[in-house]
Protein backbone atom coordinates (compact mmCIF):
# COMPACT_ATOMS: atom_id res chain seq x y z
CA UNK A 1 0.00 0.00 0.00
CA UNK A 2 0.68 3.84 -0.68
CA UNK A 3 1.09 6.28 2.15
CA UNK A 4 0.95 10.06 1.67
CA UNK A 5 2.13 12.42 4.30
CA UNK A 6 1.51 16.14 4.01
CA UNK A 7 -0.36 19.09 5.40
CA UNK A 8 -3.74 20.87 4.23
CA UNK A 9 -3.33 24.27 4.39
CA UNK A 10 -6.45 24.93 6.89
CA UNK A 11 -5.69 25.94 10.52
CA UNK A 12 -8.52 23.96 11.86
CA UNK A 13 -7.89 20.61 9.84
CA UNK A 14 -7.20 18.26 12.57
CA UNK A 15 -4.91 14.89 12.03
CA UNK A 16 -6.83 12.63 9.66
CA UNK A 17 -5.35 8.75 8.71
CA UNK A 18 -7.20 6.59 6.45
CA UNK A 19 -7.82 5.71 2.96
CA UNK A 20 -8.01 8.44 0.35
CA UNK A 21 -11.92 8.36 -1.39
CA UNK A 22 -11.83 10.63 -4.79
CA UNK A 23 -14.88 13.20 -5.83
CA UNK A 24 -14.38 15.14 -8.76
CA UNK A 25 -13.47 17.80 -7.34
CA UNK A 26 -12.57 16.84 -3.91
CA UNK A 27 -10.99 14.13 -1.92
CA UNK A 28 -12.25 12.92 1.08
CA UNK A 29 -10.04 11.31 4.30
CA UNK A 30 -12.12 10.22 7.42
CA UNK A 31 -14.89 12.03 6.32
CA UNK A 32 -13.04 15.55 6.12
CA UNK A 33 -13.11 17.02 2.50
CA UNK A 34 -10.57 18.45 0.62
CA UNK A 35 -10.43 20.32 -2.34
CA UNK A 36 -8.59 19.29 -5.31
CA UNK A 37 -6.26 22.21 -5.96
CA UNK A 38 -2.26 21.73 -5.35
CA UNK A 39 -0.20 20.57 -3.24
CA UNK A 40 -1.00 16.89 -1.25
CA UNK A 41 -4.06 17.01 -2.09
CA UNK A 42 -3.31 17.15 -5.46
CA UNK A 43 -0.75 14.34 -5.12
CA UNK A 44 -2.98 12.28 -3.95
CA UNK A 45 -5.62 12.71 -6.17
CA UNK A 46 -2.70 11.92 -8.64
CA UNK A 47 -1.85 8.70 -6.95
CA UNK A 48 -5.41 7.99 -6.06
CA UNK A 49 -6.34 7.99 -10.14
CA UNK A 50 -3.26 5.92 -10.25
CA UNK A 51 -3.73 3.01 -8.23
CA UNK A 52 -7.47 2.61 -9.35
CA UNK A 53 -6.09 2.78 -12.85
CA UNK A 54 -3.77 -0.07 -11.79
CA UNK A 55 -6.18 -1.98 -10.12
CA UNK A 56 -4.71 -1.46 -6.80
CA UNK A 57 -6.42 -0.21 -3.28
CA UNK A 58 -6.59 3.27 -2.71
CA UNK A 59 -3.54 5.48 -0.97
CA UNK A 60 -3.54 5.81 2.98
CA UNK A 61 -3.35 9.49 3.47
CA UNK A 62 -1.61 10.89 6.80
CA UNK A 63 -2.95 14.52 6.51
CA UNK A 64 -3.07 17.90 8.89
CA UNK A 65 -3.96 20.92 8.88
CA UNK A 66 -0.97 23.85 8.51
CA UNK A 67 -0.47 27.72 7.64
CA UNK A 68 3.39 27.37 7.47
CA UNK A 69 3.16 27.59 11.73
CA UNK A 70 4.27 24.36 12.53
CA UNK A 71 1.25 22.80 14.48
CA UNK A 72 0.14 20.60 11.84
CA UNK A 73 3.06 19.62 10.89
CA UNK A 74 4.35 18.86 14.37
CA UNK A 75 1.08 16.62 14.20
CA UNK A 76 2.29 14.45 11.99
CA UNK A 77 5.51 13.97 12.90
CA UNK A 78 4.63 12.79 16.76
CA UNK A 79 2.04 10.28 15.10
CA UNK A 80 4.62 8.80 12.53
CA UNK A 81 7.18 9.04 15.43
CA UNK A 82 4.72 6.79 17.31
CA UNK A 83 2.46 4.85 15.52
CA UNK A 84 4.04 3.95 11.68
CA UNK A 85 4.79 0.27 12.93
CA UNK A 86 1.42 -1.35 12.97
CA UNK A 87 0.87 0.07 8.92
CA UNK A 88 1.67 -2.14 6.62
CA UNK A 89 3.17 0.21 3.77
CA UNK A 90 4.91 -0.56 0.63
CA UNK A 91 5.66 2.73 -0.44
CA UNK A 92 5.32 5.62 1.85
CA UNK A 93 5.63 9.39 0.33
CA UNK A 94 6.07 12.60 2.00
CA UNK A 95 5.31 16.35 0.85
CA UNK A 96 4.22 19.47 2.04
CA UNK A 97 5.42 19.45 5.49
CA UNK A 98 7.44 22.25 7.32
CA UNK A 99 10.93 21.15 7.95
CA UNK A 100 12.41 20.13 11.22
CA UNK A 101 15.28 18.24 11.71
CA UNK A 102 14.90 16.88 15.06
CA UNK A 103 11.64 15.41 14.31
CA UNK A 104 12.71 14.54 10.64
CA UNK A 105 15.38 12.13 12.40
CA UNK A 106 12.73 10.68 14.98
CA UNK A 107 10.68 9.96 12.43
CA UNK A 108 13.52 8.06 10.02
CA UNK A 109 14.42 6.03 13.34
CA UNK A 110 10.69 5.28 13.44
CA UNK A 111 10.94 3.62 10.07
CA UNK A 112 13.75 1.48 10.52
CA UNK A 113 12.59 0.53 13.06
CA UNK A 114 9.61 -1.19 11.16
CA UNK A 115 9.12 -4.71 10.61
CA UNK A 116 9.42 -4.20 6.97
CA UNK A 117 9.70 -0.47 6.31
CA UNK A 118 8.48 1.07 3.36
CA UNK A 119 10.19 2.68 0.15
CA UNK A 120 10.60 6.62 1.07
CA UNK A 121 9.75 9.49 -1.37
CA UNK A 122 10.47 12.62 -0.51
CA UNK A 123 9.04 16.11 -2.04
CA UNK A 124 8.68 19.60 -0.86
CA UNK A 125 9.37 20.54 2.59
CA UNK A 126 10.41 17.23 3.90
CA UNK A 127 12.67 16.87 0.80
CA UNK A 128 14.15 19.78 2.32
CA UNK A 129 14.38 18.46 6.00
CA UNK A 130 15.89 14.76 4.68
CA UNK A 131 18.89 16.86 2.18
CA UNK A 132 19.35 19.17 5.51
CA UNK A 133 19.23 16.22 8.36
CA UNK A 134 21.99 14.74 5.91
CA UNK A 135 20.29 11.51 5.60
CA UNK A 136 19.46 12.20 2.17
CA UNK A 137 20.62 8.69 1.07
CA UNK A 138 18.09 6.80 3.64
CA UNK A 139 15.68 7.89 0.94
CA UNK A 140 14.67 6.24 -2.55
CA UNK A 141 13.31 8.95 -4.53
CA UNK A 142 13.51 12.31 -4.48
CA UNK A 143 11.49 14.85 -7.41
CA UNK A 144 13.18 18.28 -7.25
CA UNK A 145 11.93 20.76 -9.34
CA UNK A 146 14.91 23.01 -11.19
CA UNK A 147 15.03 25.35 -7.98
CA UNK A 148 15.48 22.50 -5.83
CA UNK A 149 17.93 20.45 -7.69
CA UNK A 150 20.33 24.09 -7.34
CA UNK A 151 19.44 23.76 -3.48
CA UNK A 152 20.52 19.54 -3.24
CA UNK A 153 23.59 20.74 -5.06
CA UNK A 154 24.42 23.39 -2.47
CA UNK A 155 26.35 21.65 0.38
CA UNK A 156 25.78 24.84 2.07
CA UNK A 157 22.38 25.81 1.66
CA UNK A 158 19.85 25.15 4.47
CA UNK A 159 17.05 25.69 2.48
CA UNK A 160 16.17 26.73 -1.50
CA UNK A 161 15.84 30.10 -0.76
CA UNK A 162 19.55 30.23 0.44
CA UNK A 163 21.18 28.80 -2.38
CA UNK A 164 23.89 30.22 -3.66
CA UNK A 165 23.84 32.24 -6.95
CA UNK A 166 26.51 30.88 -8.75
CA UNK A 167 24.93 27.12 -8.88
CA UNK A 168 21.49 28.85 -9.49
CA UNK A 169 23.31 29.98 -12.39
CA UNK A 170 23.77 26.50 -13.61
CA UNK A 171 20.14 26.03 -14.07
CA UNK A 172 20.54 24.66 -17.33
CA UNK A 173 23.15 22.23 -16.72
CA UNK A 174 21.07 19.98 -14.55
CA UNK A 175 23.16 17.01 -14.70
CA UNK A 176 25.80 19.03 -13.06
CA UNK A 177 23.68 19.57 -10.20
CA UNK A 178 22.89 16.42 -10.00
CA UNK A 179 26.48 14.74 -9.86
CA UNK A 180 27.28 17.63 -7.02
CA UNK A 181 24.32 16.36 -5.27
CA UNK A 182 25.84 13.24 -4.98
CA UNK A 183 28.94 13.96 -4.74
CA UNK A 184 28.01 15.89 -1.36
CA UNK A 185 25.86 12.98 -0.23
CA UNK A 186 22.77 15.35 -0.11
CA UNK A 187 20.22 12.98 -2.77
CA UNK A 188 18.12 10.21 -2.27
CA UNK A 189 19.09 6.54 -4.10
CA UNK A 190 17.07 8.24 -7.37
CA UNK A 191 16.25 11.19 -8.51
CA UNK A 192 13.62 12.86 -10.70
CA UNK A 193 14.18 16.17 -11.61
CA UNK A 194 10.94 18.07 -13.04
CA UNK A 195 11.23 20.49 -15.62
CA UNK A 196 11.22 21.70 -19.27
CA UNK A 197 13.43 18.15 -19.50
CA UNK A 198 12.47 15.63 -16.71
CA UNK A 199 15.68 13.58 -15.42
CA UNK A 200 15.64 10.27 -13.83
CA UNK A 201 18.96 9.69 -12.18
CA UNK A 202 21.04 7.84 -10.13
CA UNK A 203 24.54 7.92 -8.72
CA UNK A 204 25.94 6.18 -11.76
CA UNK A 205 24.72 9.16 -13.52
CA UNK A 206 21.57 10.28 -15.76
CA UNK A 207 19.23 6.89 -16.61
CA UNK A 208 16.86 8.99 -19.02
CA UNK A 209 15.39 12.37 -19.93
CA UNK A 210 11.92 13.01 -21.18
CA UNK A 211 10.93 16.16 -22.90
CA UNK A 212 8.03 14.83 -24.77
CA UNK A 213 5.23 16.28 -25.31
CA UNK A 214 6.64 19.68 -24.58
CA UNK A 215 3.81 21.39 -22.90
CA UNK A 216 5.31 24.83 -21.99
CA UNK A 217 1.90 25.99 -20.02
CA UNK A 218 2.88 23.43 -17.29
CA UNK A 219 5.77 25.27 -15.68
CA UNK A 220 3.90 28.11 -14.25
CA UNK A 221 0.30 25.71 -13.12
CA UNK A 222 0.88 25.34 -9.42
CA UNK A 223 0.50 21.11 -8.91
CA UNK A 224 2.14 19.64 -11.79
CA UNK A 225 5.11 18.63 -9.37
CA UNK A 226 2.97 17.51 -7.02
CA UNK A 227 1.10 15.39 -9.54
CA UNK A 228 4.13 13.87 -11.49
CA UNK A 229 5.32 12.44 -7.46
CA UNK A 230 2.29 11.04 -6.73
CA UNK A 231 2.01 9.40 -10.33
CA UNK A 232 5.68 7.89 -9.71
CA UNK A 233 4.20 6.76 -6.25
CA UNK A 234 1.44 4.98 -7.21
CA UNK A 235 3.89 3.12 -10.03
CA UNK A 236 6.37 2.04 -7.41
CA UNK A 237 3.58 0.96 -4.93
CA UNK A 238 2.36 -0.53 -7.99
CA UNK A 239 5.71 -2.68 -8.18
CA UNK A 240 7.13 -0.83 -10.66
CA UNK A 241 11.06 -0.56 -10.53
CA UNK A 242 11.53 2.81 -9.33
CA UNK A 243 13.39 4.33 -12.78
CA UNK A 244 10.84 2.78 -15.24
CA UNK A 245 8.37 3.97 -12.90
CA UNK A 246 9.66 7.58 -12.97
CA UNK A 247 9.89 7.55 -16.30
CA UNK A 248 6.51 6.45 -17.04
CA UNK A 249 5.47 8.96 -14.66
CA UNK A 250 6.79 11.89 -16.50
CA UNK A 251 5.31 10.66 -19.54
CA UNK A 252 2.27 9.91 -18.11
CA UNK A 253 2.13 13.80 -16.42
CA UNK A 254 3.21 15.31 -19.85
CA UNK A 255 0.54 13.05 -21.98
CA UNK A 256 -2.28 14.15 -19.43
CA UNK A 257 -1.15 17.72 -19.71
CA UNK A 258 -1.47 17.63 -23.50
CA UNK A 259 -4.75 16.18 -23.18
CA UNK A 260 -6.25 18.72 -20.82
CA UNK A 261 -5.16 21.58 -23.17
CA UNK A 262 -3.48 24.00 -20.41
CA UNK A 263 -3.08 27.37 -20.23
CA UNK A 264 -0.45 29.40 -17.52
CA UNK A 265 -3.74 30.08 -15.92
CA UNK A 266 -5.78 26.40 -16.05
CA UNK A 267 -6.02 24.30 -12.54
CA UNK A 268 -4.11 21.57 -11.97
CA UNK A 269 -7.91 19.22 -11.55
CA UNK A 270 -7.59 19.22 -14.89
CA UNK A 271 -4.53 17.30 -15.70
CA UNK A 272 -5.61 15.18 -12.77
CA UNK A 273 -8.77 13.97 -14.83
CA UNK A 274 -6.73 13.06 -17.68
CA UNK A 275 -4.30 10.79 -15.76
CA UNK A 276 -6.04 7.62 -16.67
CA UNK A 277 -6.63 8.29 -19.80
CA UNK A 278 -2.51 9.57 -20.10
CA UNK A 279 -1.89 6.01 -18.62
CA UNK A 280 -3.85 4.22 -20.36
CA UNK A 281 -2.93 5.18 -23.79
CA UNK A 282 1.07 4.95 -22.64
CA UNK A 283 0.38 1.38 -21.40
CA UNK A 284 -1.17 0.28 -24.11
CA UNK B 1 13.42 -6.64 -1.06
CA UNK B 2 14.07 -3.40 0.57
CA UNK B 3 17.82 -2.30 1.83
CA UNK B 4 16.72 -1.63 5.10
CA UNK B 5 16.69 -5.02 6.38
CA UNK B 6 20.93 -5.01 5.49
CA UNK B 7 20.99 -1.96 7.09
CA UNK B 8 19.23 -1.14 10.22
CA UNK B 9 20.44 1.51 12.44
CA UNK B 10 19.08 2.15 16.18
CA UNK B 11 19.40 5.66 17.55
CA UNK B 12 22.42 4.24 20.44
CA UNK B 13 22.75 7.85 22.05
CA UNK B 14 20.02 10.73 22.69
CA UNK B 15 19.68 12.68 19.62
CA UNK B 16 22.11 15.28 18.92
CA UNK B 17 21.38 19.11 18.21
CA UNK B 18 20.92 20.07 15.01
CA UNK B 19 21.43 23.88 13.80
CA UNK B 20 20.85 23.69 10.22
CA UNK B 21 17.23 24.77 10.89
CA UNK B 22 18.09 27.09 13.12
CA UNK B 23 18.34 30.83 12.43
CA UNK B 24 20.07 33.99 14.20
CA UNK B 25 18.88 37.83 14.77
CA UNK B 26 21.24 40.32 15.08
CA UNK B 27 20.52 43.56 17.13
CA UNK B 28 22.05 47.42 17.37
CA UNK B 29 21.78 46.89 21.41
CA UNK B 30 21.29 44.43 23.95
CA UNK B 31 18.18 45.99 25.23
CA UNK B 32 16.89 45.06 21.51
CA UNK B 33 17.82 41.69 22.67
CA UNK B 34 16.09 41.65 25.67
CA UNK B 35 13.15 43.05 24.41
CA UNK B 36 12.95 40.83 21.49
CA UNK B 37 13.65 37.74 23.73
CA UNK B 38 10.64 38.49 25.53
CA UNK B 39 8.57 39.29 22.85
CA UNK B 40 9.10 35.79 21.04
CA UNK B 41 9.05 34.06 24.27
CA UNK B 42 5.76 35.57 24.64
CA UNK B 43 4.60 34.54 21.22
CA UNK B 44 5.29 31.07 22.72
CA UNK B 45 8.60 30.59 19.80
CA UNK B 46 11.13 28.33 21.41
CA UNK B 47 14.29 30.56 20.92
CA UNK B 48 17.95 31.00 22.85
CA UNK B 49 19.61 33.92 23.67
CA UNK B 50 23.86 32.80 22.70
CA UNK B 51 27.06 34.54 21.61
CA UNK B 52 26.95 35.55 18.13
CA UNK B 53 29.34 33.52 15.57
CA UNK B 54 32.94 34.53 14.69
CA UNK B 55 30.96 36.06 10.95
CA UNK B 56 28.98 38.17 12.27
CA UNK B 57 30.80 41.38 12.07
CA UNK B 58 28.03 43.72 12.96
CA UNK B 59 25.47 44.08 16.36
CA UNK B 60 26.25 43.67 19.46
CA UNK B 61 27.46 40.86 21.50
CA UNK B 62 24.16 38.64 21.66
CA UNK B 63 22.20 37.39 19.28
CA UNK B 64 19.03 35.41 18.99
CA UNK B 65 18.52 32.02 17.87
CA UNK B 66 15.19 31.28 16.43
CA UNK B 67 13.68 28.27 14.18
CA UNK B 68 14.76 29.53 10.19
CA UNK B 69 11.75 28.13 8.76
CA UNK B 70 9.68 30.47 10.32
CA UNK B 71 11.85 33.22 9.77
CA UNK B 72 8.88 35.24 8.32
CA UNK B 73 6.64 35.02 10.95
CA UNK B 74 9.34 36.15 13.27
CA UNK B 75 10.19 39.47 11.87
CA UNK B 76 6.57 40.03 11.50
CA UNK B 77 6.28 39.68 15.23
CA UNK B 78 9.25 42.02 15.83
CA UNK B 79 8.56 44.68 13.55
CA UNK B 80 4.57 44.42 14.92
CA UNK B 81 6.42 46.07 18.25
CA UNK B 82 8.77 47.86 15.97
CA UNK B 83 12.00 45.68 16.38
CA UNK B 84 13.85 45.35 13.46
CA UNK B 85 17.09 42.84 13.49
CA UNK B 86 19.98 44.08 11.64
CA UNK B 87 20.38 40.71 10.41
CA UNK B 88 18.35 37.01 10.04
CA UNK B 89 20.71 35.01 8.77
CA UNK B 90 20.84 30.89 9.15
CA UNK B 91 23.10 29.75 11.56
CA UNK B 92 25.01 27.21 10.20
CA UNK B 93 25.65 30.08 7.36
CA UNK B 94 25.71 33.26 8.54
CA UNK B 95 27.63 34.60 6.01
CA UNK B 96 24.81 32.86 3.02
CA UNK B 97 22.36 35.37 1.71
CA UNK B 98 18.85 34.92 0.48
CA UNK B 99 18.36 34.84 -3.58
CA UNK B 100 18.49 37.95 -5.79
CA UNK B 101 18.38 35.99 -8.92
CA UNK B 102 14.92 35.88 -11.07
CA UNK B 103 14.14 33.98 -13.73
CA UNK B 104 11.47 35.47 -15.82
CA UNK B 105 9.84 34.03 -18.44
CA UNK B 106 6.79 35.50 -20.94
CA UNK B 107 4.12 33.13 -22.30
CA UNK B 108 2.58 35.99 -24.31
CA UNK B 109 -0.16 36.99 -22.35
CA UNK B 110 1.13 35.72 -19.10
CA UNK B 111 4.36 36.59 -17.70
CA UNK B 112 6.27 34.18 -15.01
CA UNK B 113 8.78 35.21 -12.81
CA UNK B 114 10.58 32.39 -10.13
CA UNK B 115 12.68 33.07 -7.21
CA UNK B 116 14.35 30.59 -5.65
CA UNK B 117 12.14 27.68 -5.29
CA UNK B 118 8.76 30.19 -6.01
CA UNK B 119 6.97 30.51 -9.22
CA UNK B 120 4.15 33.54 -9.63
CA UNK B 121 2.25 33.73 -12.93
CA UNK B 122 0.24 37.39 -14.07
CA UNK B 123 -2.22 37.51 -17.03
CA UNK B 124 -0.56 40.56 -18.14
CA UNK B 125 -3.77 41.87 -19.48
CA UNK B 126 -6.04 41.65 -16.41
CA UNK B 127 -2.99 41.99 -13.74
CA UNK B 128 -4.31 38.99 -12.40
CA UNK B 129 -2.63 36.16 -10.37
CA UNK B 130 -3.24 33.28 -11.89
CA UNK B 131 -1.09 30.77 -10.80
CA UNK B 132 1.28 30.27 -7.76
CA UNK B 133 4.11 26.72 -8.22
CA UNK B 134 6.72 25.33 -6.37
CA UNK B 135 7.57 25.91 -2.79
CA UNK B 136 7.98 23.19 -0.31
CA UNK B 137 6.49 24.92 3.39
CA UNK B 138 3.27 24.38 3.92
CA UNK B 139 2.11 28.25 3.80
CA UNK B 140 2.34 27.63 0.01
CA UNK B 141 -0.55 25.85 -0.75
CA UNK B 142 -2.18 28.67 1.58
CA UNK B 143 -0.77 31.46 -0.42
CA UNK B 144 -1.48 30.26 -3.88
CA UNK B 145 -5.21 29.87 -2.00
CA UNK B 146 -5.29 33.72 -0.92
CA UNK B 147 -3.37 34.95 -4.03
CA UNK B 148 -4.50 33.16 -6.96
CA UNK B 149 -7.55 35.37 -8.49
CA UNK B 150 -6.04 38.26 -7.17
CA UNK B 151 -4.76 41.72 -9.36
CA UNK B 152 -1.35 42.56 -8.02
CA UNK B 153 -2.81 45.44 -6.60
CA UNK B 154 -5.41 43.66 -4.36
CA UNK B 155 -3.57 40.27 -3.60
CA UNK B 156 -2.47 39.95 0.41
CA UNK B 157 1.01 40.15 0.84
CA UNK B 158 2.83 36.73 1.50
CA UNK B 159 5.20 38.71 3.85
CA UNK B 160 1.86 39.86 5.65
CA UNK B 161 -0.12 36.23 5.65
CA UNK B 162 3.05 33.97 5.17
CA UNK B 163 4.75 32.31 7.77
CA UNK B 164 8.01 30.61 6.18
CA UNK B 165 11.32 31.00 3.96
CA UNK B 166 9.42 29.79 1.02
CA UNK B 167 6.61 32.84 1.92
CA UNK B 168 9.66 35.05 2.08
CA UNK B 169 11.21 33.73 -1.50
CA UNK B 170 7.17 34.31 -2.65
CA UNK B 171 7.28 37.85 -1.80
CA UNK B 172 10.43 38.26 -3.51
CA UNK B 173 8.62 37.24 -6.48
CA UNK B 174 5.54 39.31 -6.13
CA UNK B 175 7.84 42.17 -6.11
CA UNK B 176 9.83 41.35 -8.92
CA UNK B 177 6.39 40.31 -11.10
CA UNK B 178 5.32 44.45 -9.62
CA UNK B 179 8.63 45.59 -11.03
CA UNK B 180 8.54 43.72 -14.18
CA UNK B 181 4.54 44.56 -14.81
CA UNK B 182 5.26 48.69 -14.51
CA UNK B 183 8.45 48.86 -16.75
Amino acid sequence: MLGVVGTIPEEEFPLVVGPVALGDVSLTVQGREVPLTRGTAALLAAAAVCLETLGQPPPLAFLAGDIGLGQGSRQLYEYLTLNLGPHQLKVLTFHYILPMVDWHNRVLWAIQEMAAPPLLIADAGYMYVAKMSGEAPAYDLFTPDAGEIAFLADEAAPHPFYTRGFILHQDNQVPDLIARAYAHENAARHLLVKGKRDYVATREGVAASIDEPQIEALEPMGGTGDTLTGIAAALIAGGWDIVPAAVLAARVNRVAGALAKPTPATGVQDLVQQIPAALAQLLS
Amino acid sequence: MSRWRFWKRRPSAPIPESHIDLGILVFASTSEVIRAEKLLRDAGWTIKVMGPPPEIQSGCDLVIQFPLMNKLEVLRVLAANRLSPLQAVPRSGPLLKPVDLFQVKDFGRYLMVRAANMKLTVDKTTRKIVNVSGGGCPDVPYLAYKLVGRTLEDAPRPRDIGHTVCGYALQLALEEMERQCSE
